[in-house]
């Protein structure tokens, strides 16, 4: 569903992204991992279509980000960090919207949010507005979003983020439901995610690929680590050492 | 332009649209508009003394000095709260070009003024209840009036896809604004036409006949030329055209 292919951005001077490559096929669920500033973020703002990259090739579902993007994004729901949201919308007015823009009109907007709304336990706060929202709803309300469409792709960034430990079970949950039948990427940088959610992962350093492979074969890559976390720390270099 | 087109057009407008209403700034913003525009005609224009069944030197002739303000007032919010917010990475992944966005909220703030100088009726009654107006000149001035408005509604929409800050981007709209109404102004240009030798004359001519000023006094004396029009459409567009070069630079 998802192919990228030596996927490169630079800002000035600066490589953010270096030449990832990677595909993600119908149910499996990527996580991404990786260090702040590691290029987790702008890899997925690539493939979701919001940055150019300087070089390489995007595919969704066999058509080209980079020369049809209005068609590529169609099958793609994204959520981004810090969940944005118009603030002086209502939850359902703001679901209405993203559908409308979705081409979802009439009865069947009406259904879809009411699907999304249950999906993302957001029923209680339908008609309160965005602004008066706590971060765990503002949250779910911009997830509520990406799935609006029902699309065959789903990115995540960061979506466990702000939650209390209730509803991040729930969400990732909600992932690993989902990921049966969806392409989903997700990033993080809670390992225990990995397990609880993912088929696969990578970990992204300094922009490149340092690991790649099911959460168990990552936990095998160095000798003598133990565990992801172990693993996670001997791949990746803190911000002590740069 | 497909369905699909005109139907994400409508949506980013609709929102748009809808959300001016939410937010007390609007009524502000009319009401400020309504006392101004009629205090001007009334305090400074003296439309009583005047008599003169015309609108164009009591009433219109203020708009311009009135729209400086108000209508980057307006329109700062356009793209600098998207980007202020963080929507904008949201209505970019969406499936509509950039173009259709741009349009579709250009479109609701030209609307929210069209509501703002439809409310200006009352005058229209009174000027017609005294005296017997030419319907020519009034029709012509309300077109050269939305016109103007529209000129600083577009600046302000380029404006504001280069800054996240909305007062930034208010301050940046009214300085172009005032540049652009200034440097057609009679007195001004004339100082400036006799400061320069004459050689420069067919110069400083020329950077007049760009200003707002210029073609916003011909269309209010009640001669509808289509070059005026045609002008302000072309304004628009340019600012547009920035405003789409602005937002694609965020992306890069």
């Amino acid at each position: 569903m998802i192919q990228v292919q030596n996927l490169r951005k630079e800002f000035g001077a600066k490589v953010a992204v270096d030449n990832v490559s990677f595909t993600v096929e119908k149910g499996e669920v990527l996580g991404f991992l990786g260090p702040n500033g590691a290029g987790k973020s702008t890899s997925m703002r690539m493939v979701t279509g919001y940055f150019r990259p300087t070089s390489g090739s995007i595919k969704i579902g066999g058509v080209d980000m980079l020369e049809n993007p209005e068609l590529a994004k169609k099958s793609i729901g994204y959520l981004p960090e810090n969940a944005p949201l118009y603030s002086d919308m209502t939850v359902a007015s703001f679901l209405g919207f993203c559908a409308e823009v979705r081409g979802i009109t009439g009865a069947a907007k009406s259904k879809a949010i009411d699907r999304v709304l249950d999906l993302c336990f957001l029923h209680r706060v339908r008609n309160q507005s965005v602004d008066t929202l706590s971060k765990g709803y503002r949250h779910r309300t911009c997830f509520a979003q990406s799935i609006i469409h029902d699309p065959d792709i789903l990115i995540l960034d960061e979506p466990t983020d702000g939650l209390d430990p209730n509803q991040k079970h729930e969400v990732r949950q909600l992932i690993k439901n989902m990921g049966r039948n969806k392409a989903i990427i997700f990033s993080t940088h809670i390992l225990e995610e990995v397990d609880a959610a993912c088929s696969r992962a990578m970990i992204i350093d300094r922009g490149k690929v340092v690991a790649d492979g099911t959460p168990e074969s990552l936990r095998k890559l160095v000798p003598g680590c133990a565990s992801l976390d172990e693993v996670f720390r001997s791949l990746t270099r803190s911000d002590l050492e740069k | 332009m497909k369905n699909s087109d005109l139907a994400n057009t409508l949506a980013i407008f609709k929102r748009e649209f809808l959300s001016y209403f939410n937010s007390p700034v609007l009524y502000v913003i009319v009401v400020i508009y309504l006392l101004a525009s009629m205090g001007f005609t009334f305090f400074f224009g003296r439309f009583l003394d005047s008599d003169n069944a015309s609108l164009t030197q009591t009433f219109f002739f203020w708009h311009p000095w009135i729209y400086i303000v108000l209508a980057p007032a307006v329109g700062m919010r356009l793209w600098s709260e998207e980007h202020r917010l963080g929507t904008f990475e949201l209505l970019m992944t969406m499936p509509l070009s950039p173009w259709q966005a741009i349009v579709g909220k250009f479109v609701a703030a030209a609307l929210v003024w069209a509501i703002g100088l439809a409310l200006t009726f009352s005058i229209v009654i009174t000027v017609s209840w005294l005296g017997n107006p030419d319907p020519g000149p009034m029709i012509t001035g309300y077109v050269a009036s939305y016109m103007y408005a529209l000129g600083c509604l577009a600046v302000t929409s380029a404006a504001s896809a280069y800054t996240r800050s909305q007062v930034v981007c208010f301050i940046v709209s009214v300085a172009l604004c005032i540049l652009l109404t200034l440097i057609g102004y009679p007195g001004i240009v004339d100082s400036v036409v006799r400061t320069l030798p004459g050689s420069l004359e067919g110069l400083v001519r020329f950077v007049s006949y760009l200003s707002f000023m210029d073609h916003f006094y011909e269309m209010t004396k009640g001669i509808f030329v289509i070059r005026d029009v045609l002008y302000f459409v072309s304004v628009i567009v340019v600012a547009l055209i920035i405003t789409h070069l602005g937002l694609r630079s965020k992306r890069a």
